[in-house]
């Protein structure tokens, strides 16, 4: 058990996904992605065996912001961007509660952005969902800050000029500790990495890329058709060498003179340069050149998997531990003491 | 000291030409007083107003000689006025930097329109104070400072020293920097560090004119540099040769005594305080008497800030304070915190409840304890940071989307912030809605003495968080309900997480009464928008106290920061046989439930307002009353005189 959950009550009795469900008709489109996702946080969240009332799931404004209505734990559903704010009040005052936050691309990177890099440089102990469908779902059919360049949509007839933003490529700039992405139809991956980021003390940011089958259908077909994904996907795996592609015949490794990554052909030349993934190093450059080896536009060699999970002091606890260190130096606050101050005078009667 | 609304009017506060008594009694202590024994004459009221450039250090100064007053016992009320600037233009008039105090021997309500006696430090402070200075008044003024060129960037082209500007005043021209560096010449210091404490030359000087006490200030100086003694001992040497040099020169002959206001004051421990520090108070106050922890969820912003610093440094109380990345993101974790059970607060200014607004909408729909502390400042815009103005209260009555109402409460006096935190809490915490509490710079930076409660006098705010079901369904299963309301404060339960069994979901999306869940039924959403505004409209507040001793036919009714002025204006107008009846509101939101009945009593109502008539718009909306509205948007709060002058003409009207 690791710091992020050592303060929070353990259930009293064994779990199912079943107690995670809430009554709540679950409202999205048919064959939305948030569905899967739905399904696999509520399979995973028995295995962390945390009360479920120490449980808070805390969301913005957009279709993935309905999640906590569906989840049997105790939830909000605020507006649009602020979740990360509302969050780290929550989480900042209640060191023994754990709590999760559910937003979009919208509402995270445009509306929100602020709160998501603040939350993410300091370390707050949250544990941020980002579902990522590269479209403004809500508001039936914008771009949004991850779509790609000349997408055709409602607000952008002739093609949007906006270059997106790399969600995992922005966490690791705002100083993110813990930094993953995975996919709505991968459930067995997709629940790895929800393991992962729920054991990691601070913030986590899992961005899960999420098809919107009427806005937006097929965004990620390229990293979830079989035989294109085994080319455009590179499994990310701490400590293992990154290599992909049919037979494991492609490999990552740095270009010794400017630094950066490449994908090559592997060969018996080059196989002792491929680079082996260390997730835990603190350094985030390379962390941060592995989130740039994917094309915005084919999604050709995209990495998903935990690419960053360092340790760095949570803002919860720093917090908690000035409040204690002020009682050791000054003693518990004494409301007389304090309101009479040092320069009084007397009236008498 | 402030007394209450209906306290009689013992003095005719402010009236011009204030006592001056000769006293017998003469004075010289240790310093060599070669001149001879001086005299010493009573007066029963000063306002002394410092001035000077921004990096003068006239606000230091005025805070000095306000503690050592406040320490002798006598009423005061200060008004300190700065810009914007940090560092503004040395030696122009936008640079100038002031603090204006008025002490009494009987108990007096604001910083005084006009000032008896001037210091400016240099011409611009000349400059930009003198039109304020009754012909008569008494000008202390740095000679050092009148070089050539100093005195043509503020436009005098003759010395306004020897032209014949200053024939009308009492003027004392002052070498004060050629004295402080002679003074400190034993210390090895720079002419440019001698010359920096030159404000406490002045303020001995002052100190001498006025017999205050000096231990105070000197120990004062020791602490702030306890870190280099050798500048502590140098600025108390500064200190030391102005009052020296008030005792020992010619041009000093009389000094004066403010007896102590003991018969302005109720028995009791008093302390000088200004409006943020006791508002401040209020809110660790609220806390202990609701035993919830305190959270305080802020950005900084003129002139709130104070807030947030001194919340900051109570953290023994279990105070936690967090300075957000935005408005937003203050007012957010706040709100994250009042779901998580904290007594949560943010403060600001008028342009940051603007940008919390959306956020204010949904702790109105959550219906949540939220503390909104919104320090008025000149708008719109970024308007004038450092000045007062009474301006969003409609911004808080109305500035959100959809019918949100939110009660809203307002100080009067900067003692009185302390109160109307721990009253904004108690609606906050019993009705389960946030609260605006409006204050304003006039009161934030403002100072007065201030009884010291005891703290087994406060109320009792505990709440009880909800720990088990609320409602049974048909079939007998016990279930909670997030939005079943208390029926007769229409609060819905606060249930904090970590509660088990009573895992529930609230957002901003309309929900059904009782159970919370998301509806769109038209029927539903009607009744929900007519029950938050009746949650509001029901609470309970004081009903209002009229001070109408002579049966009066006008009613001059104010809130918040004008308390002083008006009550000021009224005594002056009683005073001259002129009969008015005062009220003054401390609840806007909902307002006290007579309030109408007391509206219709009077023949005229006139409502002075530091903005453009915001409440007289209210209460015409409300009572059809026909308000007369005087107002004024200068930055600064209403002069005495002025204002009783506008009242008899509203009166004769």
């Amino acid at each position: 058990m690791t710091e992020a959950l050592s303060l929070i009550p353990k259930a009293e009795a064994r779990q199912s996904m079943k107690d995670f469900k809430s009554d709540q008709e679950v409202r999205w489109c048919p064959g939305c992605g948030d569905y899967a996702i739905l399904a696999a946080v509520q399979g995973f969240m028995p295995e962390l065996g945390l009360a479920k009332e120490n449980i808070v799931f805390v969301s913005g404004i957009g279709c993935s912001s309905r999640f906590p209505y569906y989840m049997n734990t105790y939830g909000m559903h605020s507006i649009h961007g602020r979740a990360p704010a509302i969050a780290t009040g929550l989480s900042t005052s209640r060191r023994d509660l754990s709590v999760w936050v559910v937003t979009g691309d919208g509402d995270a990177l445009s509306i929100g952005g602020n709160h998501l890099i603040h939350a993410l440089r300091r370390n707050v102990n949250l544990k941020i969902l980002l579902f990522n469908n590269r479209i403004y779902g809500l508001t039936k059919g914008q771009y949004s800050p991850t779509s790609e360049v000349g997408k055709i949509t409602k607000s952008t007839p002739m093609g949007s000029l906006d270059a997106p933003f790399n969600p995992v490529s922005l966490a690791i700039g705002a100083e993110a500790t813990f930094v993953a992405r995975t996919i709505d139809s991968d459930r067995k991956h997709l629940t790895q990495v929800l393991r992962e980021a729920a054991d990691h003390p601070g913030t986590a940011l899992v961005e899960i890329y999420q098809n919107c089958n009427i806005f937006n259908d097929g965004a990620f077909e390229a990293l979830k058709d079989k035989e294109r994904a085994q080319e455009a996907v590179i499994r990310l795996e701490h400590g293992q060498p990154i290599l992909f592609g049919a037979d494991n015949a492609k490999g990552v490794v740095r270009d010794p003179l400017t630094g950066d990554l490449s994908v090559v052909a592997v060969t018996e030349e080059n196989q002792s340069r491929i680079l082996v993934h260390d997730a835990h190093n603190p350094s985030p450059t390379t962390a941060f050149a592995l989130s740039r080896l994917a094309d915005p536009d084919t999604l050709h060699h995209t990495p998903i998997g935990v690419l960053r999970s360092v340790e760095r002091p949570v803002y919860d606890t720093l917090m908690a531990e000035q409040l204690d260190s002020a009682v050791e130096q000054q003693g518990k606050g004494d409301l007389g003491a304090l309101l009479a101050g040092n320069d009084t005078w007397t009236v008498a009667g | 000291m402030t007394s209450q609304v209906s306290s009689p009017a013992e003095h005719a506060d402010e009236a011009d030409g204030a006592d001056e008594a000769l006293v017998g009694e003469q004075r010289g202590p240790a310093a060599g007083a070669e001149t001879g024994p001086k005299e010493v004459r009573r007066l029963d009221r000063v306002i002394i107003r410092f001035a000077g450039d921004s990096g003068d250090g006239m606000q230091l100064t005025g805070d000095r000689f306000t503690s050592e007053t406040a320490s002798f016992g006598n009423d005061l009320s200060t008004l300190p006025n700065f810009p914007a600037e940090i560092r503004a233009p040395a030696g122009t008039l936008p640079g100038v930097s002031s603090f204006q105090l008025h002490f009494a021997d009987h108990d007096i309500l604001t910083p005084g329109d006009a000032p008896d006696v001037l210091v400016a430090m240099n011409p611009a402070a000349l400059k930009a104070n003198l039109a304020d200075v009754p012909h008569g008044g008494e000008i202390i003024v740095n000679t050092d400072e009148f070089a050539k060129r100093a005195m043509a960037k503020v436009g005098y082209t003759t010395s306004p020293l020897d032209d014949g500007t200053l024939d009308a005043y009492r003027v004392h021209p002052v070498p004060l920097t050629t004295l402080t560096v002679e003074a400190l010449k034993d210390f090895g210091l720079t002419r440019k560090e001698a010359e920096r404490s030159k404000n406490m030359f002045a303020l001995g000087l002052l100190s001498w004119m006025y017999h205050r006490p000096t231990e105070g200030t000197e120990k004062f100086l020791r602490t702030k540099f306890a870190k280099k003694p050798h500048i502590a001992e140098a600025n108390i040497t500064a200190y030391r040769a102005g009052w020296n040099f008030g005792e020992t020169t010619e041009d000093f002959a009389v000094s004066y005594e403010v007896a102590p206001a003991t018969s302005a004051f109720p028995t009791g421990t008093y302390r000088n305080i200004s409006g943020n520090l006791a508002l401040s108070y209020g809110l660790i106050a609220a806390a202990r008497q609701s035993e919830l922890p305190l959270y305080l969820g802020s950005y900084p912003i003129t002139p709130a800030s104070d807030i947030l610093h001194e919340l900051s440094r109570h953290k023994n109380f279990g105070i936690r304070t967090f300075q957000a990345e935005d408005e937003i993101a203050g007012i957010g974790a706040a709100l994250g915190a009042a779901f998580g059970g904290s007594l949560a607060v943010t403060t600001t200014s008028g342009p940051g409840v603007a940008l919390k607004s959306e956020a204010i909408g949904l702790a109105v729909s959550l219906e949540l304890p939220l503390l909104i502390v919104d320090i008025q400042r000149g708008g719109p815009s970024t308007g004038l940071p450092t000045k007062t103005e009474q301006a969003d209260l409609l911004q808080a009555m109305y500035g959100r989307n959809g019918e949100a109402p939110v009660p809203v409460v307002a100080p009067m006096t900067p003692g009185d912030c302390f109160d109307a935190a721990v009253e904004a809490a108690r609606i906050a915490l019993a009705y389960r809605t946030p609260v605006f509490l409006l204050s304003d710079g006039y009161l934030a930076n403002g100072s007065e003495p201030w009884r010291v409660p005891e703290t087994e006098t406060l109320p009792d705010l505990r709440v009880q968080f909800a720990t088990g079901p609320n409602h049974t369904e048909a079939d007998g299963t016990e279930v909670f309900w997030p939005y079943k309301r208390d029926p007769e404060t229409l609060a819905r339960p606060w249930a904090v997480p970590g509660t088990p069994g009573l895992e529930h979901r609230i957002g901003g999306i309309e929900k059904q009464d009782g159970t919370g869940n998301i509806s769109y039924d038209p029927a539903n959403h009607e009744h929900m928008v007519r029950t938050r505004q009746a949650k509001i409209d029901n609470i309970r507040v004081p009903d209002l106290e009229v001070d109408d001793p002579d049966g009066a036919t006008t009613l001059v009714l104010g809130w918040g920061s004008t308390y002083g002025p008006i009550t000021a204006a009224v005594r002056r107008l009683r005073a001259e046989g002129v009969p008015i009846a005062q009220a003054h509101l401390r609840h806007l939101n909902p307002f006290p439930a007579n309030l109408g009945t007391l509206l219709a009593h009077y023949r005229r109502v006139i409502v002075p307002e530091m903005n453009l008539g915001q409440l007289s718009a209210l209460l015409r909306a409300k009572y059809l009353v026909d308000t007369h509205s005087h107002t004024q948007v200068n930055g600064m709060p209403f002069k005495a005189a002025q204002l009783a002058t506008a009242l008899k003409e509203a009166i004769h009207d």
